[in-house]
C-alpha cells in the first residue's frame, strides 16, 4: 500500500440539477476516511454551504472555481502527492480528466487515485465504451454517434434501425439534452438542442417499456467485487433514473435475473480496472422472447453518483467511505462494518424493509417551464421512504415529499383538465396520482400497464391500497382496530385516515394509541438481523411487534432535518443540522436527527446518536417524541418545514429549545408581527389583507404601484408577483384562485430602487449575542436566495447599520429570541424598513459563519442551553461574495428572468480582497464564462441605457465585437461605440439572434429588462430562452451585469488570488 | 385462517395462513436472502425445518416451471413471511406461492415481525417450533434423524453425457450441482448416500452432495465417502459434503447457534487477500481440521471453517454453494479447479 501524505479532494461545486447533495455526502464520507489514515487533505468546492467545507473536515478549504486553471493553481500551491476524481460528480470528473489529458497531474507528480483514468476515459466516451462492451459480450443498444445534424440522413438509412430513436447529448451531466424521437421532425430538433450542448449526439434504439435496473458495484485493488445493493425503477425506461421513482431491492425480478445482471455488472467493473465504486444501469426485457433474458447496458458511472447515495442510504452500507479507503490500496475484508462493528465490508447487504425513493420537482416555480418529465433529469431533490410492506414505504415517500399530499390517492393534482388517460400516458410528476385514480375508477391493471409501461407488481400494491381506502366506514365510530391496523401497516396517515372518516388526525392517534396500535422502531443493520448492530439508523414501522432500541429519556435532543432539497430549501439547511448535531456533544445531549432525504449528510450513520429516517410530519414526530420522550427538540435549524410545525408540537406537549412556539407564532403571522412593529415604531413597507377584488384595488390605488401581490394559498401558477399598474393587477385578480374569502390575498407596497440588507442574528433570552450584516447586489424585487450578497455590506450607510443594529436589538428583546433569527430589511436612502422576521437560522447562516469564521449554530445551541456568551468578533478584512446557481437549461421552456420568487437551485461564494475580485470567482464557479468571442446586448428603456452606457464602454478592453438589435444598436452607435446589427428573432430575416447564437458568436447576453413593461418582458423571453439553450451566460440584472463588467474590466484571470480560506480569515 | 406459530419456549405469534391449512412441527430457521424463494425452499437442506424469510416481501414473481426448481417438491416443513404478495408479476409465472404451497400441502403464515423470531433465533439459537392450524402436533426434532436417508435417492440414476464420469453421492443434492456438472461436459451419476463403492464401477471423481441435518447421524453417508477415499477417488465435498469428508477422515463438526442461510456470506480464501461471496444453508460447520487436510476458506465475518482441502491429493470440500442457486455465481470456478486437480 503507497503511502500519501497530502490529498487533494474536488468537489462539486454549487447545487444544481442533476448534481445535488448528494456529494456533499461523498465528499464528506471521502475526507473523513482520509483523516483517519492520518493523510492531511485540501479540498476545492465553492459550495460554502455544504458539510464537507466545515473547518472540522478538510484541513485546508478553497472556495474556488473547480474549473482546470484554479485547480492547477491550487496543485502548484499545495503540491499534493494524490487527487480523488470521484467525489465530486461530473463536475470534478471532467476536471479531472482535462488536468490528465493536459499533463498537469503528471507535471506536478500527482497520481489520481482509485480508478485508473483511462478507464474513465473510456466511460465516458459512449461509442468507445459501447464498443469496448462489445468486446467482452455485454449488449448495448444500437446507436450511431454523430457530429453534424447533416449525418441524420445517414442514420435514418441504417438496416433494421427505426423509429422511435433515444438521442442523447454526450458528455453531459444527468441526460441533459436528450429526449425520445417518433418521427423525423422530432428528431431534428432534438438533434440540434443537443448540439448546442455538446460536439456529439447519440441516436440509439429505444426500448420501449423495458425495466430499468441498476447495480451499485465496488471493486478493491485485489479484484474484490460486490454489488452492494440493486434498483428498481418503477418507472420504464426512458424516463431518468433521477426523476424516477426507485424502489431497493429489486422487486420484480427473480434469482436468475437479478443474479445474471449482478454477474454482468461485475464482469464490466472488472474489466474496467474500477477501485472503488461503480454503478451500471440496464434496461431488461420484461416480456423476452422464448423466456430467457434479453438485456442491454445503458449506462455506466465509474464514480459515486445520486444513485450510489441512494444505495447508501437504502442499505447503510458506507459506500463513499468505503470507495476512499479502497483507493488507497486497502481491500474490501481489512475494513470494518461501520454498521455492526464486528463484520467487515466484503459482503453484500441484505434488507429486511424496502425503500422507495420519490423525486421532488418544483416545475411549477418556473414560468413557461414544460411539465413532462422523460430522459432529461428535472427534479431538484428527493425523499426515502422505508418501511415492511411496500405499500408502507411508498405513502411514507408521497408524505415525506412536504407538498400537503398525505398518501397515493390524493386527488387535488388531477384537477388540471387533462384526462386520465393523457395523465397516464404522458409522464408528469402527476402521474403517481393518476395511478390510484384510475384503479379507483376501475381501470384494469392490465390496460394502466399497456398505458404507463409500470409493471403490473407496483399496480397491484397501489390497487391494494385504493381497495383498503374503499371500505373505510364512514364514521369513526365503526372503526374497528384490526381495519385501523390493516391502514397503518398500509401506510395511511392518521390525518388522511379522519378526513375519510369525517374527524381531524388527532382524534384518530387517539383511538389508535387506545386501541394500542403504535408503530415499532427498527434499525437498519445491512444484515436483516444476523448479526447484532450497535447502529443507531431507525425507522418507523407498523408492520412489527417490538423495538430495537430503547429509548434515549432526558438525555436525547431531537433535531429536526430539512426534509427534501427543494427551490428555497438546500444543503444551507443540511448544514444547520448537522452544525446543531455537533453543538449538542458540548453539552452532553445525545442529538436524534429526523430527516427523509437521502442526499444529505445529516442522515449518515456517524453524524447523530440517533437517525430516524422518517418523515418531518407531526404525527411521525410526535411518535418518536413519544417513544424517546427527550430533553428537547429544536425545529429552528432545518428550513421552514420543522418551524412550521412548533405550532402543533408545542400543543401536543413537546419542549421546544429556542424562542417560544408563541412568539414564532408573533413573527410568522403577518397581522400579529404588523402590530408589534407598530407598536415598536418599527417602519414596514404599506401592506393589507383583501378577500375582493375592489378594496385591493382601493389600497393599490391609495399607496401607489407597483404592488407586491402575495396568494396566501399557493397553487400551481399562481406565485408571488409584482404588479405596475392597474391593468396588471386587475388581470391577475380575475383569476378565481388569487383572491377569495377562504384565501386572502396580501399586498404590500413595492419600493422602486431600494437595496435589499439582511440581518443575520443569534440570541439569547432576547438579547443579540451577534448581528451580522450583508447587502444585495440586485435591488429590492429579486428573491433573496436568488440574490448575489456581499459580506461584509459594502454600500450600507454606518447610519443605517446603526438603525439595522437597532430593529435586531428591539426584536430580539421583544419576542424573547433564544437562538437563531433572521431579519430581511429595505434600504432607501438612510431610511430602513423590515420586510420580514424569521425565527430560525437562515439560508445564509453557513454563509456567515463561514465568511466570519463564527459558528452561528454553536452559539445558537449555547444559547438554547443558556450558556453562550456574546461573541468577541471583528469583522473579517476581506470580502466575500455568495452567487447564485441556476438549472433553466434543464428546464425546457422556462424564462431565465428572475422574479419576486425564488428560482435559483444553489449557490457557491469567494473570497477576494475587493467586491470585484470576490464576485468573479464566485461568477466563474457557477459557470459563467469569461467572453472571448461576441457580446450580445440588449437594454430595454432609455433611462436602462444611459445608466449602462459606461459599463459598455469597459467592455472595450476586451477587444470583441459588441451586437446588438436595433434599438440598442443604434443607441451604442450614436454615443460613438461600435456595434454590429442583428435582427430579432422574430424578424426572421439573416442575421437574426438566433443565428448568432447558432453560429457560437457571442459567448456574453447582456439582457436588461424593462420590468413594469409587460410586453417587453414577453417579447425577449424567446431570445433568453434561446441563449440559455446555447449554453451562453446571460445577464439580466442591471447591478449584477455592471458588477461582472467591472470584474472583467479590472481583472485579470491572475489577479484573482488562490488563498485557502484560513489564510481570508487570517488564522496561521 | 388465522395460525400460530409457536416455539419450545412458549413464544406465540399469530399470522394468517396462505399455505395449506395443516398444522407441522420442525426447527425454525432464518435466511436473509432476498431472492431464490422457489429454490430455497425446493433446496432439500431445509428438511424438517420451518423457515422464516427475513426479507418481508415474498411471493413477486410467482413460481417458475419445476424445471427451476432444486428439487422436484417443496422440502421445507412450513414458511413464514411478514408480506406475502399473491398478485406476483413476471413472465415466468406459472402460479402463485400460494396456490404452490396449498398443492404441495405446506402450511405457511404472515407474521409481521419476522425481525422478532430473527433475532430470537440469533440470540437464542435455532429452536424447535410448530406452526399450529387445525389440530395439535408433536415437537420434531430433524437433529435426531438421519435426515439423508430420507432425501436421497433409492437407486443411482445418470444424467448427461461424457467421458469424464463423475459420481454425484446424494445426500440431498440440488439440481444445480448436477447441472453445473453437465454444463462443464461431464456425466453424473447420481448415487444413494449408502452407495457402496467396492461394487466395481469406477468413477474419475465423486461430488459429496449438500443435505439436511446433523452430519453425524448420517452414517451412511460417511461410510461411503470412506470407501470412496481408500478407492483414491478424488473428492469434492460441498455443503453438508465439506462436514461428512471432515468427519470421514478423523475431523470434527459442531451446531452453529443459529446457523448460516444467506446469500451473503463472506469467503477468504486462506493466505490470500481474494474474498468470495456464497450463498450458504448450513446450521452445522467443521470444528477441527482433519489430519493432512488445512484450511481452505474461512468465513470472514465469524471466522468458522468454509472448506478443506487435502495437503497433497484432490481431495477438498467447501462449505458453502459454488452450485448457487439462489445467490451470487462468485464461486462457481471450485467445479472447474476441483475437475482440473482431478485430472479427469
Amino acid at each position: 500500500m503507497q503511502k500519501y501524505k497530502k490529498i487533494l479532494v474536488l468537489g462539486s461545486g454549487p447545487l444544481k440539477i442533476g448534481q445535488a447533495g448528494e456529494f456533499d455526502y461523498s465528499g464528506s464520507q471521502a475526507i473523513k476516511a482520509l483523516k483517519e489514515e492520518g493523510i492531511q487533505t485540501v479540498l476545492i468546492n465553492p459550495n460554502i454551504a455544504t458539510i464537507q467545507t466545515s473547518h472540522d473536515l478538510a484541513d485546508t478549504v478553497y472556495f474556488l472555481p473547480i474549473t482546470e486553471y484554479f485547480v492547477q493553481k491550487v496543485i502548484e500551491k499545495e503540491k499534493p502527492d494524490g487527487i480523488l476524481l470521484s467525489f465530486g460528480g461530473q463536475t470534478a470528473l471532467n476536471c479531472g480528466v482535462n488536468l490528465y489529458e493536459s499533463g498537469v497531474l503528471k507535471k506536478n507528480k500527482v497520481s489520481v487515485l482509485g480508478t485508473p483514468i483511462e478507464s474513465i476515459i473510456l466511460t465516458e466516451d459512449r461509442k468507445k465504451f459501447a464498443n469496448h462492451l462489445h468486446s467482452i459480450k455485454v449488449p448495448t443498444p444500437k446507436s450511431y454517434a454523430i457530429t453534424s445534424t447533416k449525418q441524420i440522413q445517414t442514420i435514418l438509412r441504417k438496416p433494421d434501425f427505426n423509429f422511435p430513436f433515444m438521442v442523447r447529448a454526450a458528455y453531459t451531466l444527468g441526460g441533459q439534452k436528450s429526449g425520445v424521437a417518433r418521427n423525423k421532425k422530432q428528431l431534428k430538433e432534438i438533434v440540434e438542442d443537443a448540439f448546442s450542448f455538446s460536439p456529439q449526439v447519440l441516436i440509439e434504439q429505444y426500448l420501449h417499456h423495458y425495466k430499468e435496473i441498476e447495480y451499485e458495484v465496488v471493486r478493491d485493488p485485489y479484484d474484490n467485487c460486490i454489488t452492494v445493493c440493486n434498483m428498481e425503477n418503477m418507472d420504464p425506461l426512458g424516463i431518468h433514473t433521477g426523476d424516477s421513482v426507485v424502489v431497493a431491492p429489486s422487486q420484480t425480478l427473480n434469482n436468475y435475473e437479478y443474479h445474471f445482471l449482478r454477474k454482468v455488472s461485475i464482469q464490466i467493473v472488472r474489466s474496467l480496472g474500477i477501485v472503488g465504486e461503480c454503478n451500471v444501469q440496464f434496461a431488461l426485457n420484461p416480456n423476452p422472447k422464448n423466456g430467457q433474458i434479453e438485456f442491454y447496458v445503458i449506462e455506466v458511472n465509474a464514480r459515486l453518483s445520486r444513485s450510489s447515495a441512494l444505495a447508501s442510504k437504502a442499505t447503510g452500507y458506507p459506500l463513499a467511505y468505503v470507495a476512499a479507503k479502497l483507493a488507497l490500496g486497502k481491500g474490501l475484508s481489512q475494513i470494518t462494518n461501520q454498521i455492526t462493528k464486528i463484520t467487515q465490508t466484503f459482503f453484500e447487504p441484505a434488507l429486511d424493509y424496502v425503500v422507495v425513493k420519490i423525486p421532488r420537482w418544483d416545475i411549477e416555480k418556473f414560468k413557461g417551464a414544460e411539465e413532462d418529465i422523460g430522459s432529461g433529469m428535472k427534479s431538484v431533490g428527493e425523499v426515502m421512504g422505508i418501511g415492511r410492506t411496500f405499500e408502507e414505504a411508498y405513502q411514507k415517500a408521497i408524505r415525506m415529499l412536504d407538498l400537503d399530499l398525505e398518501g397515493a390517492t390524493v386527488r387535488r393534482l388531477l384537477k388540471n383538465g387533462k384526462t386520465l388517460i393523457q395523465l397516464l400516458q404522458k409522464p408528469t410528476p402527476k402521474r403517481m396520482f393518476a395511478l390510484s385514480e384510475a384503479i379507483r375508477k376501475r381501470m384494469s391493471v392490465e390496460r394502466i400497464y399497456k398505458l404507463t409501461g409500470i409493471d403490473p407488481w407496483f399496480l397491484y400494491r397501489i390497487k391494494k391500497i385504493v381497495d383498503e381506502e374503499k371500505s373505510i366506514p364512514s364514521s369513526i365510530s365503526r372503526l374497528t382496530p384490526k381495519k385501523l391496523r390493516t391502514l397503518k401497516e398500509l401506510g395511511f396517515s392518521d390525518k388522511y385516515i379522519g378526513e375519510l372518516v369525517g374527524t381531524t388526525g388527532l382524534k384518530i392517534r387517539a383511538l389508535r394509541k387506545k386501541f394500542k396500535i403504535i408503530p415499532s422502531i427498527f434499525q437498519i443493520d445491512t444484515l436483516a438481523g444476523e448479526f447484532p448492530a450497535r447502529t443507531n439508523y431507525l425507522y418507523l414501522t407498523y408492520n412489527g411487534t417490538h423495538h430495537d432500541v430503547e429509548p434515549l429519556k432526558r438525555e436525547g435532543v431531537v433535531v429536526l432535518g430539512s426534509g427534501p432539497y427543494r427551490i428555497g430549501c438546500s444543503v444551507e439547511f443540511d448544514w444547520t443540522s448537522v452544525r446543531t448535531v455537533t453543538g449538542l456533544k458540548k453539552h452532553k445531549k445525545k442529538s436524534i436527527i429526523i430527516n427523509c432525504n437521502p442526499e444529505t449528510v445529516s442522515t449518515d450513520y456517524d453524524i447523530s446518536d440517533r437517525l430516524y429516517f422518517e418523515e418531518l410530519t407531526f404525527e411521525r414526530i410526535a411518535d418518536i417524541y413519544d417513544f424517546e420522550n427527550p430533553g428537547g427538540i429544536i425545529l429552528s435549524v432545518g428550513g421552514q418545514t420543522p418551524n412550521n410545525r412548533s405550532g402543533s408540537l408545542k400543543e401536543y406537549g413537546c419542549k421546544i429549545l429556542g424562542t417560544e412556539p408563541k412568539n414564532i407564532e408573533r413573527a410568522e403571522n403577518r397581522s400579529q408581527f404588523s402590530k408589534l412593529l407598530d407598536k415598536l415604531e418599527i417602519i414596514q413597507p404599506a401592506w393589507d389583507k383583501f378577500t375582493n377584488t375592489e378594496t385591493a384595488l382601493r389600497f393599490a390605488e391609495k399607496v401607489g404601484y407597483p404592488v407586491i401581490m402575495r396568494p396566501s394559498y399557493v397553487l400551481s401558477g399562481t406565485l408571488m408577483r409584482i404588479c405596475h399598474n392597474k391593468a396588471e393587477l386587475s388581470k391577475y385578480l380575475k383569476k378565481a384562485t388569487v383572491i377569495s374569502k377562504e384565501y386572502p390575498l396580501t399586498l404590500s407596497k413595492f419600493v422602486v430602487d431600494a437595496k435589499e440588507v439582511e440581518y443575520d442574528a443569534v440570541a439569547q433570552n432576547g438579547k443579540v449575542l451577534i448581528g451580522l450584516i450583508s447587502e444585495h447586489i440586485e435591488n429590492a424585487g429579486v428573491h433573496s436566495g436568488d440574490a448575489t450578497i456581499v459580506y461584509p455590506a459594502q454600500k450600507v450607510y454606518l447610519e443605517t447599520q446603526r438603525k439595522i443594529e437597532d430593529v435586531g436589538r428591539k426584536l430580539a428583546k421583544e419576542l424573547s429570541i433564544s437562538g437563531p433569527f433572521n431579519i430581511q430589511f429595505l434600504a432607501k436612502e438612510n431610511q430602513i424598513s423590515v420586510i420580514e422576521i424569521n425565527l430560525r437560522s437562515s439560508r445564509t447562516f453557513p454563509f456567515l459563519s463561514k465568511a466570519s469564521g463564527i459558528d452561528l449554530i454553536e452559539l445558537s445551541v449555547d444559547a438554547f442551553f443558556n450558556s453562550a456568551k456574546p461573541a468577541n468578533f471583528t469583522p473579517p478584512r476581506s470580502i466575500i461574495v455568495k452567487v447564485p446557481q441556476f438549472s433553466f437549461a434543464r428546464l425546457t421552456g422556462a424564462d431565465p428572468l428572475l422574479h419576486v420568487e425564488m428560482a435559483s437551485t444553489g449557490e457557491v461564494a469567494c473570497f477576494g480582497e475587493d467586491l470585484e475580485e470576490a464576485y468573479f470567482k464566485g461568477a466563474l464557479a457557477v459557470g459563467d464564462t469569461i467572453p472571448k468571442k461576441g457580446i450580445f446586448i440588449s437594454i430595454q428603456g432609455s433611462r436602462n441605457k444611459e445608466d449602462f452606457l459606461a459599463s459598455v464602454r469597459k467592455l472595450k478592453k476586451l477587444k470583441i465585437p459588441l451586437y446588438g438589435t436595433e434599438k440598442t444598436n443604434k443607441f451604442l452607435n450614436n454615443n460613438g461605440i461600435p456595434c454590429n446589427h442583428v435582427h430579432k428573432i422574430h424578424e426572421s430575416k439573416k442575421l437574426n439572434v438566433l443565428h448568432l447564437f447558432q453560429q457560437g458568436k457571442v459567448d456574453l447576453v447582456i439582457n436588461i429588462v424593462n420590468t413594469d413593461a409587460r410586453k417587453d418582458v414577453d417579447d425577449s423571453s424567446q431570445m433568453r430562452r434561446a441563449v440559455i439553450d446555447h449554453n451562453i451566460t446571460l445577464l439580466t440584472d442591471f447591478k449584477k451585469a455592471k458588477l461582472f463588467v467591472n470584474a472583467l474590466h479590472d481583472k485579470e484571470l491572475s489577479d484573482l488570488q488562490i488563498k485557502s480560506w484560513d489564510e481570508y480569515l487570517g488564522k496561521p | 385462517m388465522i395460525g400460530k406459530l409457536t416455539l419450545k419456549d412458549g413464544t406465540t405469534l399469530h399470522g394468517k395462513s396462505f399455505g395449506y391449512e395443516t398444522s407441522t412441527s420442525g426447527e425454525v430457521v432464518f435466511s436473509t436472502g432476498m431472492v431464490g424463494y422457489p429454490e430455497s425452499i425446493t433446496d432439500p437442506s431445509y428438511r424438517g425445518q420451518i423457515l422464516v424469510l427475513t426479507y418481508p416481501l415474498i411471493g413477486n414473481y410467482g413460481v417458475p416451471n419445476k424445471k427451476y426448481w432444486e428439487s422436484s417438491q417443496i422440502q421445507i416443513k412450513g414458511l413464514i413471511v411478514s408480506d406475502y404478495i399473491d398478485t406476483y408479476s413476471h413472465h415466468s409465472a406459472k402460479m402463485s406461492l400460494g396456490s404452490w404451497l396449498k398443492k404441495e400441502k405446506i402450511p405457511a403464515l404472515q407474521i409481521k415481525d419476522t425481525r422478532f423470531l430473527t433475532k430470537k433465533i440469533r440470540v437464542e439459537g435455532a429452536m424447535l417450533g410448530k406452526v399450529l392450524l387445525k389440530q395439535n402436533v408433536d415437537w420434531y426434532d430433524p437433529d435426531k434423524d438421519d435426515l439423508v436417508a430420507e432425501v436421497s435417492l433409492k437407486k443411482p440414476l445418470t444424467v448427461g453425457r461424457g467421458k469424464i464420469k463423475v459420481g454425484l453421492l446424494d445426500c440431498g443434492t440440488k439440481r444445480n450441482i448436477i447441472n453445473e456438472l453437465v454444463k462443464r461436459g461431464v456425466e453424473v451419476s447420481v448415487l444413494p448416500h449408502d452407495y457402496d463403492f467396492s461394487l466395481g464401477k469406477r468413477f474419475h471423481a465423486l461430488i459429496v452432495s449438500n443435505g439436511p441435518g446433523n452430519p453425524k447421524r448420517a452414517t451412511p453417508a460417511v461410510k461411503a465417502v470412506q470407501q470412496a477415499l481408500q478407492k483414491n477417488i478424488p473428492i469434492l465435498g460441498i455443503c453438508l459434503g465439506n462436514q461428512l469428508l471432515t468427519l470421514a477422515v478423523g475431523g470434527d463438526t459442531r451446531k452453529l447457534k443459529f446457523g448460516h442461510r444467506s446469500q451473503n456470506q463472506p469467503c477468504l480464501l486462506v493466505g490470500t487477500n481474494k474474498c468470495f461471496l456464497t450463498t450458504q444453508n448450513h446450521g452445522y460447520v467443521v470444528s477441527k481440521i482433519p489430519k493432512g487436510f488445512r484450511e481452505w476458506f474461512v468465513n470472514a465475518n465469524d471466522q468458522t471453517n468454509e472448506g478443506i482441502i487435502h495437503e497433497k491429493y484432490p481431495i477438498m470440500s467447501v462449505q458453502f454453494h459454488p452450485e448457487a442457486t439462489p445467490g451470487p455465481e462468485d464461486t462457481d470456478w471450485i467445479f472447474d479447479f476441483f475437475l482440473k486437480n482431478a485430472k479427469v
